[in-house]
C-alpha cells in the first residue's frame, strides 16, 4: 500500500505548480466569489497554454489530443488548478462530452469534437436540468423530434452554467415520449449559436452567471446525436462515471484553510497570535481533520478510476463527504473571524482578502452533481445493497 | 499510490477474519468481560501459535517483522471480533519499547518469548494528571522507583511492568522493568466500562535491578513517543474495523426487520443514516492506513496518527448512536450484543489521550 505519488507523478505535480505559480499574478487569482470576465479570459488562455503541453486533458489517450496518462494525472492537474485558484472554465467538454464522444461518438465526431476539446479552444455547458426536473432528471420533458434528418428541440433548461462562453452544449432531451422515462432520452451535442436558441441570465449567489436556455423549434442535424437514439440516458450515466475526483473543489477550498491558518498565525490578539487562543486553535484543527479525510475520499477515487474501476458509491462518498466539509469549514471560520469574516472581498481590511465571505456563499452549493440526499441514496442502495 | 492490500496482507484479513469468527464468538466474549481476567489464555495461546503476537515485532528475536500496514489489517479483524486480549498492551506497546529502548541483551531475553506468548508485559506509563511525577534513582549497584501509575492494565496478569519514571533532577524517561509481585508495589483495581482489568499502582522504594532499565537511565523518552504512535495506530485500526462490524450488522438487520410492511432499510431515514456511518468509516480507514503507509515509509507521521484517531473517535461516537437508533429497543437490552460494541466505542475514544489530546497535537504540528 502506498499513499504517495509515483517519481513522474511527482514530477508533474512540480511541472503544473511551477508553471501556474509563474503564470498565475495576483489580480487573476479567482478567491471565492470574485469572478470577473476578465480572468475568466485569462483563465481560457491559460487553459490553451496548459493544452499545449498536453497538460489538459493529459489522461486522455494520446489518440484524442490528451496526454496518454490517467486519472491521477488528470486530479493532480485539476488540483493544482484549484489551489492556485484559477478562474473556473466550463470543464463540461473535458469530464463529460469529450468522454462520451470517445466511448460512444462516431469517427466524424471525434474528429471534429475532440481537438478543440483537448487544444483548450472549445467551451462546453450542460443542459441536463430542467424546471421540473431536478433530482428526478430521468422525468426531464424537452423534446426532440426527428424530422427528415434533422432533429427539433422545444424545450427549457435550467442552472446552464457556463453557457456565456460556451461554444456547445451538451444536452438530454426526450426523443420518445411513450417509452419507460429511462428509456426516451438522447444526447446531443448542439451549437450554441443556433437560431432558436435563447438564455435568459441566472446569477448565482457566489458571483457567477448561468442561465435558464430556452429552445424554440431548433433545428439541429441528426449527426448531434450522440450514441444511440433512446439510449441517451444510459450514455450520459455512464460518462458520469468519467466526473474527476472533486480535487479541484477541494483544493481551492484547502488554499482559504491554509491562507486563514497563516493569517491566525500572524495576526495579534490578547498578548499572542489569534490561532494560539484556545478556541481558534481547537477549531481550526478539527476542520483539518475533515479537510485531511475529504482528499483522501478525493484521491480514493482517482486511484479506482485509474485502475479502470467505477468509483460508484465511493464518487458519492467523496462528494458528499466534501460537501459537509466544506461547509463545516465556512460555519467554523465564520464563527473565528466573526464580524471580519463578513466583510467581502472588496473591503481591503477584509482578512484573507475577504474568502470566507465568499467561501459561505460557495458552501450553500450543497447540490453538484447530485443533492446530499441524492449521494446518500446512492451510496445506502448502490454501495450498501439497501432495498429501494 | 497503491490503495490497496497485497498478497498477503490480504491472506492475513481472511485468515484472521475466519478464527476470530470462529473462536472469538462474542458469547466468548462475554464469558471472558465476566470472568473479570480481561482474556482468554488459550486463545493467546493460539494466537502466538498464528504467528500475530509477533507479527510486527523485528524478525531477529522471533517476530515476523511485518509494518505498520500489516499490523493495521490484524488489528482491524480484532477490532471486529472484539478480541479481548492484552495485544494492544503487551505486545503492541511493550513490544516496541523493549524494541526500540533495549539493550542487546534485553531485547534477547524479552521479545522471543513476547512473541511465543509466553511473556505478558503491561505499561505503566499514565498518571493521575499529566506529565510524570515517578522518580527512579541510583541506589547501590540498582536503582530505587517511588510515583503512582493509573489505567495500568492487566496489572496483576502481568509477568512483567514497564513503568515510565523520571530522574531527581531530570526530565528524561526511564523505563523501569518492574514484576508486579515485588516488594513495594500495591495494586488497586479501577471500577470501569472497560471489560479488562485496569489499575491504580503505587511504587514505594522498589528495587530496580541494574539491568532493570530498558537501555539504561534516561533513555526511553524517543521510545516512548514511537510505542505510543504505534499504540494509537493500532487503537484506529481497531475501532475502524469496529465500525465496518457495526455497519454491517446494521445494514443486515434494515434488510431483515419490517415495520409498516416494509424492511426498515427502505426508509430514507435508515438509508442517510447508514450512508453516512459508511462515507465516515471511509474516511477513517484511509486517514488511519494513510498514516500507517508513512511510519513504515520512516516519514514523520504524528500529525498524521494524531488525524486519523480524530477522525477515528468522530465516527466512533457515530456508530454507537446509528447502531442504537436503527436496532432501536433491543439493543438496550444487556443480551443484544450492540452494548459490547459501544462500550468499547467509548473506551478506544478515551485511549491515546482522547480526542482532544489529538486535537492539541494537530493544532501543535500547524504551528499553533
Ligand atoms: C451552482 C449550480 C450549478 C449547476 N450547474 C448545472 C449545469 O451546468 N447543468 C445542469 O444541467 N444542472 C446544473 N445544476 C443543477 C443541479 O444539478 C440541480 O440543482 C440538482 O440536480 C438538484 O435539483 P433541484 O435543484 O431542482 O432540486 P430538487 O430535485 O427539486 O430537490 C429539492 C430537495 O428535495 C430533495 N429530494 C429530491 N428528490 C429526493 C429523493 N428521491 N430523496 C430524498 N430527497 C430528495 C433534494 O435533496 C433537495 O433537498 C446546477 C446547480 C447549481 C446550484
Amino acid at each position: 500500500m502506498r499513499f504517495t505519488f509515483s517519481q513522474e507523478q511527482q514530477q508533474f505535480r512540480q511541472e503544473v505548480c511551477a508553471f501556474l505559480r509563474e503564470e498565475m499574478s495576483p489580480e487573476y487569482e479567482t478567491v471565492f466569489g470574485t469572478f470577473s470576465e476578465e480572468k475568466y479570459w485569462f483563465s481560457r488562455d491559460l487553459f490553451r497554454r496548459l493544452a499545449e503541453r498536453r497538460w489538459l486533458t493529459v489522461g486522455w489517450p494520446e489518440e484524442y489530443g490528451g496526454g496518454g496518462k490517467t486519472f491521477l494525472e488528470q486530479s493532480i492537474l485539476d488540483e493544482q488548478i484549484g489551489y492556485h485558484r484559477v478562474q473556473r472554465v466550463g470543464i463540461t467538454g473535458i469530464n463529460f462530452a469529450g468522454p462520451a464522444i470517445i466511448k460512444f461518438g462516431t469517427p466524424e465526431q471525434k474528429a471534429r469534437y475532440l481537438p478543440p476539446i483537448a487544444r483548450g479552444e472549445a467551451e462546453y455547458c450542460q443542459g441536463f436540468t430542467e424546471p421540473d426536473a431536478g433530482s428526478d432528471l430521468a422525468s426531464l420533458q424537452m423534446r426532440a423530434e426527428a424530422d427528415g434528418d434533422q432533429y427539433v428541440l422545444n424545450g427549457s433548461k435550467m442552472f446552464t452554467s457556463y453557457y456565456a462562453h460556451a461554444d456547445f452544449i451538451y444536452l438530454l432531451a426526450r426523443t420518445d415520449p411513450d417509452a419507460p422515462k429511462h428509456r426516451g432520452i438522447s444526447l446531443f451535442i448542439v451549437e450554441m449559436d443556433t437560431p432558436g436558441i435563447s438564455t435568459r441570465p441566472l446569477p448565482y449567489i457566489n458571483g457567477e452567471v448561468a442561465a435558464q436556455t430556452f429552445f424554440d423549434n431548433v433545428r439541429v442535424p441528426r449527426t448531434c446525436l450522440v450514441g444511440q437514439e433512446n439510449q441517451g440516458w444510459y450514455h450520459a450515466m455512464t460518462t458520469l462515471d468519467y466526473e474527476r475526483a472533486g480535487l479541484e473543489r477541494y483544493a481551492r477550498v484547502r488554499r482559504t484553510f491554509d491562507d486563514l491558518l497563516s493569517f491566525s498565525k500572524s495576526a495579534p490578539y490578547r498578548g499572542g497570535v489569534f490561532g494560539k487562543d484556545p478556541l481558534v486553535r481547537h477549531k481550526l484543527a478539527k476542520v483539518k481533520v475533515g479537510l485531511e479525510g475529504w482528499a483522501a475520499l478525493c484521491w480514493k477515487v482517482a486511484w479506482m478510476q485509474s485502475r479502470g474501476e467505477v468509483p460508484n458509491a465511493e464518487a458519492s462518498i467523496a462528494f458528499l463527504y466534501g460537501t459537509k466539509q466544506r461547509l463545516y469549514f465556512a460555519q467554523e471560520a465564520m464563527e473565528i473571524l466573526g464580524k471580519f469574516g463578513t466583510l467581502t472581498p472588496e473591503c481591503d481590511t477584509a482578512p484573507i482578502q475577504g474568502a470566507i465571505e465568499g467561501l459561505s456563499r460557495e458552501s450553500m452549493h450543497m447540490h453538484g452533481a447530485g443533492t446530499m440526499e441524492i449521494h446518500r441514496n446512492i451510496i445506502a442502495q448502490r454501495g450498501l445493497g439497501l432495498p429501494r | 499510490m497503491d490503495l490497496g492490500l497485497n498478497q498477503a496482507q490480504e491472506m492475513l484479513r481472511r485468515t484472521a477474519r475466519g478464527f476470530l469468527e470462529a473462536n472469538c464468538p462474542t458469547t466468548l466474549v462475554r464469558e471472558v468481560e465476566a470472568s473479570g481476567e480481561g482474556y482468554s489464555p488459550e486463545l493467546w495461546a493460539q494466537m502466538a501459535e498464528l504467528g500475530w503476537l509477533g507479527l510486527s515485532l523485528p524478525a531477529e528475536y522471533g517476530g515476523e517483522g511485518g509494518d505498520a500496514v500489516d499490523q493495521l489489517v490484524l488489528s482491524e479483524e480484532m477490532g471486529r471480533a472484539l478480541l479481548p486480549s492484552p495485544y494492544l498492551t503487551s505486545v503492541v506497546t511493550c513490544g516496541r519499547l523493549v524494541a526500540l529502548a533495549g539493550s542487546l541483551s534485553q531485547r534477547a531475553t524479552l521479545l522471543p518469548r513476547l512473541a511465543r506468548g509466553e511473556l505478558l508485559m503491561s505499561p505503566a506509563l499514565g498518571e493521575e494528571g499529566v506529565g510524570c511525577s515517578a522518580k527512579v534513582v541510583k541506589e547501590g549497584s540498582g536503582y530505587r522507583l517511588n510515583g503512582v501509575k493509573t489505567f495500568v492494565p492487566f496489572a496483576a496478569a502481568a509477568d512483567m511492568l514497564i513503568c515510565a519514571a523520571g530522574g531527581l533532577d531530570d526530565g528524561e524517561v526511564s523505563l523501569c522493568l518492574v514484576s508486579p509481585n515485588a516488594d513495594g508495589v500495591s495494586i488497586e483495581p479501577h471500577a470501569s466500562l472497560a471489560g479488562y482489568p485496569q489499575a491504580r499502582m503505587e511504587f514505594n522504594d522498589v528495587e530496580i535491578g541494574v539491568d532493570g532499565i530498558l537501555g539504561g537511565v534516561g533513555e526511553g523518552g524517543d521510545a516512548l513517543g514511537e510505542a505510543l504512535a504505534w499504540a494509537t495506530l493500532v487503537q484506529c485500526g481497531e475501532m475502524v474495523g469496529r465500525g465496518r462490524k457495526i455497519l454491517e450488522m446494521v445494514i443486515d438487520y434494515a434488510k431483515s426487520r419490517v415495520q409498516f410492511g416494509r424492511p426498515i432499510g427502505a426508509f430514507q431515514a435508515i438509508q442517510h443514516q447508514l450512508a453516512d456511518l459508511r462515507v465516515a468509516v471511509d474516511a477513517a480507514e484511509l486517514l488511519t492506513y494513510r498514516a500507517a503507509c508513512s511510519m513504515s515509509e520512516g516519514r514523520n507521521c504524528a500529525e498524521e496518527i494524531a488525524l486519523a484517531k480524530a477522525s477515528a473517535d468522530e465516527m466512533s461516537r457515530m456508530s454507537t448512536v446509528v447502531g442504537h437508533g436503527v436496532y432501536a429497543g433491543i439493543s438496550y437490552t444487556v443480551e443484544h450484543d450492540m452494548q459490547l460494541y459501544s462500550a468499547r466505542n467509548k473506551l478506544s475514544e478515551a485511549g491515546s489521550g482522547g480526542t482532544l489530546g489529538q486535537i492539541d497535537r494537530i493544532a501543535g504540528s500547524m504551528g499553533l
